[in-house]
């Protein structure tokens, strides 16, 4: 096309808008390869160790493929296996994470479908300032509150349980949580909602036969959403778990693998930061289409 | 936590509104109504308002408390909330070695890292702008560095640019010709000659930099494109037909289109960048003069065991954090407290 232009006569032979049409039609597609490359890499690099041998790896470093025949999958087996065979206990650090998530995830939503639902419908008293408390709570940096949880949890002898843990990640997640599905509510006509008073629901049946059912795409993103921060968390899973191996979780369980005095190899750390890494993988792609739309909610409005 | 968890805000959307948003209408209704709508509303939100003094609010409170008095872990059963409040744990802060440097540090860090964070996400905004098959999918990808959990790619960057087996040293030795590997992030400086001139870089603090950047982008990056979609076509349409270039487009129509977005996007990541813990501990774990106030946090609490002097470090990340933030409103804010 640009070709065809270049021999028209009337056009002069350079134009500013012909050269950056088509510099940038270049540069444009350098750019992507390049973000590609960059975002996907070490993620690749990550599954190739893991599945090559330790031997291997060492005096070959610079391999970027793995040949079929040097498969080894010996690196899971002992990154999941228990620590009574050798493993690390990967396994158990899975479970425990599994269940601290999913108990942020329930306790999550269980304050904030409520909480949300009366943010966005109903008038009373400081709803405006709980809306501030809330932004407030979500800028707080973590590091700060992390010293006074510490020392209360110290002190009421609760640190190193997974309950106190659960109740740190609430604290954490209520706040963008209540955001999110607040935008969802507000999505839905309120003439629906009025309708069913008319026909003598009372507000709590409106909101569980009416509202909850409507919102329930918000909600299960919005779980997926917990599960996610509550799996990757590491900071106060640090502060509290790390002195009981058995309450580890995955990201603790990785972070601690070359703290110890036996030297790990590689590729079992590559394999362990797989596992960590696949559960979120899989929900992110299984929920992405929805999540951003919940988290930039109110951006497109602009 | 909250820096790597929640990308946005919660009373407000942290990228602004054009105005404020639309309240349901209501029928003005009787008083007994609308008392009893009161009482529900308080009701349902109740138990998140308890969860977050509970566990956020009083815990600040106590914190403060906590810096003024002289508490160490193993004393901790006998402090009381009314103990001697006295000035030695801010005097001991201060005066700490390397206190200085490790603000400064800190203070590179979340300067260059936040910046770094927004120009790549806008690159990437503007590479992914037009359509193209597979878009949606390249975008997602653009996602996981942003998704995934910190101590796994923590890992694979330090695996990469490990000096023994990493494969960044194996291809800038093969490839690129280095005489001897780089040690990326335990090296603190390393001198480089340029015509004749020796300049020492800071390594390992331009490496967590760069992890910085490569992991926060996408948030930036999924601002900015929602802000791109609202844009509406008509005013590119019109640009195009007056003869604009490309560059003359994206500096005249999108850049002011995207300049709220972007100054909301560099107050709330300098905020999370300042205070980040996780990315520098299980890079360099502080070491290679990338030492950052948190980690500091992190150290008087259980290296030393020190609950008065941690307090103390907390705060004082507090108050330098408002007094920065505050000043950027100050000067740059005029346009964003109308959506605030």
């Amino acid at each position: 096309m640009t070709t065809a232009r270049a021999t028209a006569p009337a056009r002069p032979r350079f134009s500013r808008d012909r050269f950056e049409n088509r510099f940038f039609g270049v540069i444009r597609w350098v750019v992507i390869a390049l973000l590609i490359i960059a975002t996907v890499f070490p993620f690749y690099y990550m599954g190739l160790l893991s599945v090559r041998g330790l031997g291997d790896v060492l005096n070959n470093p610079g391999a970027l493929w793995v040949a079929i025949g040097d498969l080894s999958f010996n690196a899971y087996t002992r990154a999941l296996g228990s620590v009574a065979d050798g493993g690390e206990g990967f396994l158990g650090f899975m479970r425990n994470s599994a269940l601290l998530a999913l108990g942020t995830v329930a306790l999550t939503l269980l304050v904030s479908i409520p909480g949300s639902y009366a943010v966005s419908r109903l008038r009373f008293f400081g709803r405006r300032q709980i809306s501030a408390l809330f932004l407030a709570v979500y800028l707080f940096p973590s590091i700060l509150l992390a010293v006074p949880l510490f020392v209360f949890f110290t002190r009421v002898g609760l640190r190193g349980s997974l309950v106190a843990v659960i109740l740190v990640y609430v604290s954490q997640t209520v706040a963008v949580s209540i955001y999110m599905l607040r935008n969802y509510f507000e999505t839905i006509p309120v003439s629906l909602e009025e309708a069913a008073a008319l026909d003598g629901a009372s507000r709590l049946g409106i909101m569980r036969r009416i509202s909850l059912p409507l919102a329930m795409p918000a909600i299960v993103v919005n779980g997926l959403f917990v599960f996610m921060v509550a799996w990757n968390e590491f900071l106060f899973a640090l502060l509290f778990l790390v002195d009981k191996r058995d309450q580890w979780t995955v990201s603790l369980g990785l972070s601690q693998l070359t703290g110890n005095s036996i030297e790990v190899p590689t590729t079992v750390l590559m394999a362990a930061s797989v596992i960590t890494t696949i559960p979120i993988i899989i929900i992110f792609f299984a929920s992405e289409r929805l999540l951003t739309e919940g988290l930039t909610g109110g951006a497109e409005k602009g | 936590m909250t820096s790597t968890t929640t990308p946005s805000g919660t009373g407000t959307s942290p990228v602004p509104l054009g105005g404020p948003s639309p309240r349901p209408k209501r029928i003005p209704k009787r008083g007994a109504m609308r008392r009893s709508e009161a009482r529900t509303g308080a009701a349902l939100i109740a138990p998140t308002v308890i969860i977050v003094l509970a566990v956020v609010v009083l815990p600040i409170l106590w914190s403060v408390s906590l810096a003024f008095q002289r508490v160490r872990l193993i004393s901790l059963r006998s402090a009381g909330i009314f103990g001697n409040y006295v000035l030695d744990n801010f005097v001991h802060v201060v005066t700490a070695p390397g206190f200085v440097d490790t603000l400064v540090t800190t203070l590179v860090y979340s300067v260059f890292g936040t910046a770094a964070s927004i120009a790549f996400g806008l690159v990437a905004t503007l590479a992914l702008r037009k359509k193209f098959r597979f878009r949606g999918f390249v975008r997602s990808v653009m996602l996981l560095p942003y998704v995934a959990p910190v101590v796994a790619v923590t890992f694979v960057w330090q695996t990469m640019l490990s000096p023994q087996f990493g494969i960044i040293n194996y291809w800038g030795q093969h490839l690129l010709g280095w005489t001897k590997p780089i040690a990326f992030l335990s090296e603190k400086s390393s001198d480089v000659s340029l015509f004749g001139l020796t300049i020492p870089i800071p390594t390992a603090l331009i490496m967590v930099i760069l992890f910085e950047a490569w992991r926060q982008f996408p948030f930036a990056f999924l601002f900015l494109t929602a802000r791109m979609q609202a844009i509406p076509a008509s005013l590119e349409e019109a640009a195009l037909v007056d003869g604009a270039t490309i560059s003359q487009r994206f500096r005249y129509i999108i850049w002011p289109q995207l300049l709220p977005t972007i100054a909301v996007l560099s107050v709330l990541r300098f905020i999370w960048t300042f205070t980040s813990f996780d990315d520098i501990y299980l890079l360099t774990g502080g070491g290679a003069g990338t030492e950052v106030i948190s980690v500091r946090v992190y150290q008087f609490l259980t290296g030393r065991g020190d609950i008065g002097l941690a307090s103390a470090q907390a705060l004082v990340i507090a108050i330098v954090l408002a007094v920065l933030v505050g000043i950027y409103l100050k000067f740059f804010g005029k346009r964003e407290e109308d959506y605030t």
